[in-house]
């Protein structure tokens, strides 16, 4: 009230350097709202950080130990030492034994594993006869870049690990002959393998987005005070926040598919009826990832950075990039928490493999358990008062 | 329900802080139903925080007492029903047209007919012809209207309205007011907080709260009263200079200026006219004893609380 008695000496306004003076005043601004915004300051740091230490680590073209199974139609002595060696070879790691034709196919369509051999009855006999009975490899070429690398050295490596071998002395050539068969895709064309990954990795982008500003927006225009006024409960909140995008995204999962369908000639072997129920199944529960972000956030630019933290290690290491069995088993672990990993699995074994609901129990669970976390912490992290 | 006492907020000693200030203080009010009672003072004193109190959006620190027969801290979902808030910002959908607006507020409140509700509110406000215009887009008088009209849709027994005419032109400011008496006697308990006395005095009671202490409360002409100010009014020339020389004198509590005459008050009667004595002998003044409007006695309640308080 009393400021005009106590008026400040005037100051010299200079024009001079005006255009520098005014972008510093910008600058200096701009500093102060950035180190009052702490979240944003620390994913400054710890973005690249985080990320750089994940992915350089995790991420491995030329896969190894990758899981298979074997299909044993003869117990012998040779049998057990082919599969020594091609355990040997770094590459496979046998994971599951079967006896029946069925349960191998299964293995295989479910994505449970990338390899199967089969040792055919009599195997043995018609080595020692001179026979060269056939090895079948059997290798899911969905992803062509996980199967060729351990495909490309099977038969060298396998003669060479025989040679050591007390049944079989030093045959002058391979005493059986290695059949590998790339199932799914035998041409290895990358699309086959690219567009059902893109369905996926779209969906999660987009659907993140439209919920992760949902609430932040709310905050930051004012109503959410009136809202919050209402007797509204938070389930309800949520609820009436992800449901009209479930339908956009399913829009777009449709547009994806067909254009994957029509111009990439990507084929669906498997029931198109599963296919939309598990899309709209993954789509929901990345709607509930985006909608549980913008309830720990507190406004629309650490919503998106938040979103991009989420998206980024969605895209490397859920196995749309580069094969999933070549990460270490941290990178694994950490992979199974992604819904874009178990959606993945889906809609290429549905896709390409025709699979049925049969094989992809564990990955809709998984799903069905991400999306119900996710909503969860929403739910209790939904703050209810201003305080 | 205590429809029965007649009694729709009744409070007592509600404390809240944020980040170790104190906002409210050990604030104990009552507001009978069917008036409207004002809520004065400065900014930052602890009206918006009180009335955010009261409708559940924030939890006291300390205190109890009961909304419309509820308790503040356990029946909070039960008030919201209750209880229609109008925010100080404008808080409704600004890409939403008004009728859709509307209707989003029935339908959160269960109104069967939210389509036929959201018809007669704009009817009743008098928006037909803007119905399905962008409520982002309506002048500020509209928007208060339309901000009124839907805390009022649900049929809520108690509006808290947080300075509902800041920043609205005289006209509309007075039709605002029109309504809020219609809606008092349709026998809805209106808690209005305002800077305007002119408003003040439109309010069946006032309490007046600064720094987060009330200070005062009751009719405008008890708070008057129980000011014991008096005030001298003076017009003719160099009020300026007077008012500079008058100020911190003995007996003199307040100088303010008011257009083309300064009010001169204290509560110490002979010690204020014997400070005065010099000029009223002094030709070309015109000094006259009134009544101390609602202003003076803010404005000194203010200055007061500042001493003690701050």
């Amino acid at each position: 009230m009393s400021a005009v008695d106590h008026a400040s000496p005037r100051r010299e306004i200079r024009e001079r350097f005006g255009f520098l003076r005014r972008s510093y005043a910008m600058l200096v601004k701009e500093f102060i709202q950035l180190k009052r915004d702490r979240v944003s300051f620390a994913m400054i740091v710890m973005l690249p950080v985080m990320q750089l230490m994940l992915f350089g680590y995790a991420i491995n073209t030329t896969p190894r130990h990758l899981p298979s199974a074997v299909l044993l139609q003869e117990d012998s002595d040779l049998a057990r030492s082919i599969l020594k060696a091609l355990e040997n070879t770094a590459y496979f790691r046998f994971l599951y034994e079967v006896h029946d034709v069925d349960d191998f196919d299964n293995l295989l369509k479910s994505g449970k594993v990338l390899f199967g051999v089969e040792i055919p009855r009599g195997f043995e006999r018609a080595v020692r006869r001179g026979d060269r009975p056939a090895l079948l490899v059997a290798a899911d070429a969905t992803d062509p870049v996980a199967a060729s690398a351990a495909l490309g050295s099977l038969g060298m490596v396998v003669q060479t690990a025989l040679k050591h071998d007390l049944y079989i002395g030093d045959p002058p050539e391979m005493p059986f002959e290695i059949r590998a068969h790339a199932r799914y895709n035998p041409a290895a064309v990358s699309s086959l393998n690219i567009v059902p990954g893109l369905v996926g990795t779209i969906l999660t982008m987009t659907m993140l987005i439209f919920t992760a500003l949902s609430v932040t927006r709310e905050v930051e225009r004012g109503t959410m005070e009136s809202l919050l006024s209402m007797p509204i409960k938070p389930v309800e909140v949520m609820l009436g926040k992800i449901i009209p995008y479930v339908l956009v995204g399913f829009v777009q999962a449709f547009l994806i598919i067909s254009i994957g369908v029509g111009l990439f000639g990507v084929p669906v072997l498997g029931n198109l009826v599963l296919l939309a129920l598990l899309s709209t199944l993954f789509i929901t529960t990345n709607l509930s990832i985006g909608y549980t972000i913008s309830t720990l956030v507190q406004n629309q630019l650490q919503a998106m950075q938040m979103s991009m933290m989420f998206f980024l290690p969605s895209i490397l290491l859920s196995g749309f990039m580069f094969p999933f069995a070549g990460m270490p088993a941290w990178a694994q672990y950490l992979g199974e928490g992604l819904p874009l990993t178990h959606y993945l699995r889906i809609v290429r074994a549905i896709m390409l493999k025709g699979a049925t609901m049969q094989n992809l129990h564990f990955d809709t669970l998984a799903l069905a358990a991400l999306m119900l976390l996710a909503m969860t912490i929403a739910v209790t992290r939904f703050r209810r008062t201003l305080d | 329900m205590s429809g029965g006492n007649g009694i729709a907020i009744d409070v007592k000693g509600l404390t809240k802080s944020f980040g170790g200030r104190e906002v409210v203080h050990d604030l104990s009010m009552q507001v009978k139903r069917g008036s409207i009672y004002g809520f004065l003072g400065p900014n930052g004193s602890g009206k918006t925080t009180t009335i955010r109190i009261l409708c559940g959006l924030l939890t006291p620190d300390s205190g109890e007492g009961t909304c419309l027969g509820y308790d503040i801290r356990r029946d909070a979902e039960k008030i919201k029903r209750q209880v229609g808030y109008m925010t100080q910002r404008f808080s409704l959908y600004q890409d939403l047209s008004v009728r859709e607006n509307l209707e989003f507020v029935a339908r959160l409140y269960g109104v069967t007919d939210a389509r036929g509700a959201a018809r007669d509110m704009i009817r009743r406000l008098g928006l037909s012809g803007r119905e399905e215009q962008l409520a982002g887009e309506l002048s500020g008088g509209w928007k208060q209207r339309l901000a009124l009209g839907a805390c009022t849709l649900p049929n809520p027994q108690l509006l808290l309205l947080d300075e509902p005419t800041a920043g609205v032109d005289p006209k509309a400011r007075r039709d605002f007011w029109n309504e809020i008496h219609a809606l008092a006697a349709e026998g809805l308990t209106v808690l209005v907080s305002t800077h305007y006395m002119d408003e003040a005095e439109r309010c069946h009671e006032i309490a007046y709260i600064a720094y987060g202490y009330l200070l005062a409360h009751g009719t405008v002409e008890e708070v008057i009263a129980k000011s014991a100010l008096t005030t001298y009014t003076v017009t003719g020339e160099g009020l300026n200079e007077l008012g500079t020389a008058l100020s911190g004198k003995p007996g003199i509590d307040m100088v303010a200026p008011f257009g083309t005459s300064l009010h001169v008050s204290g509560r110490d009667v002979p010690a204020l006219e014997a400070s005065i004595a010099p000029w009223r002998e002094k030709g070309g003044l015109h000094w006259q004893k009134s009544q101390p409007s609602l202003e003076d006695v803010f404005i000194e309640l203010m200055g007061r609380s500042k001493d003690n308080f701050q």
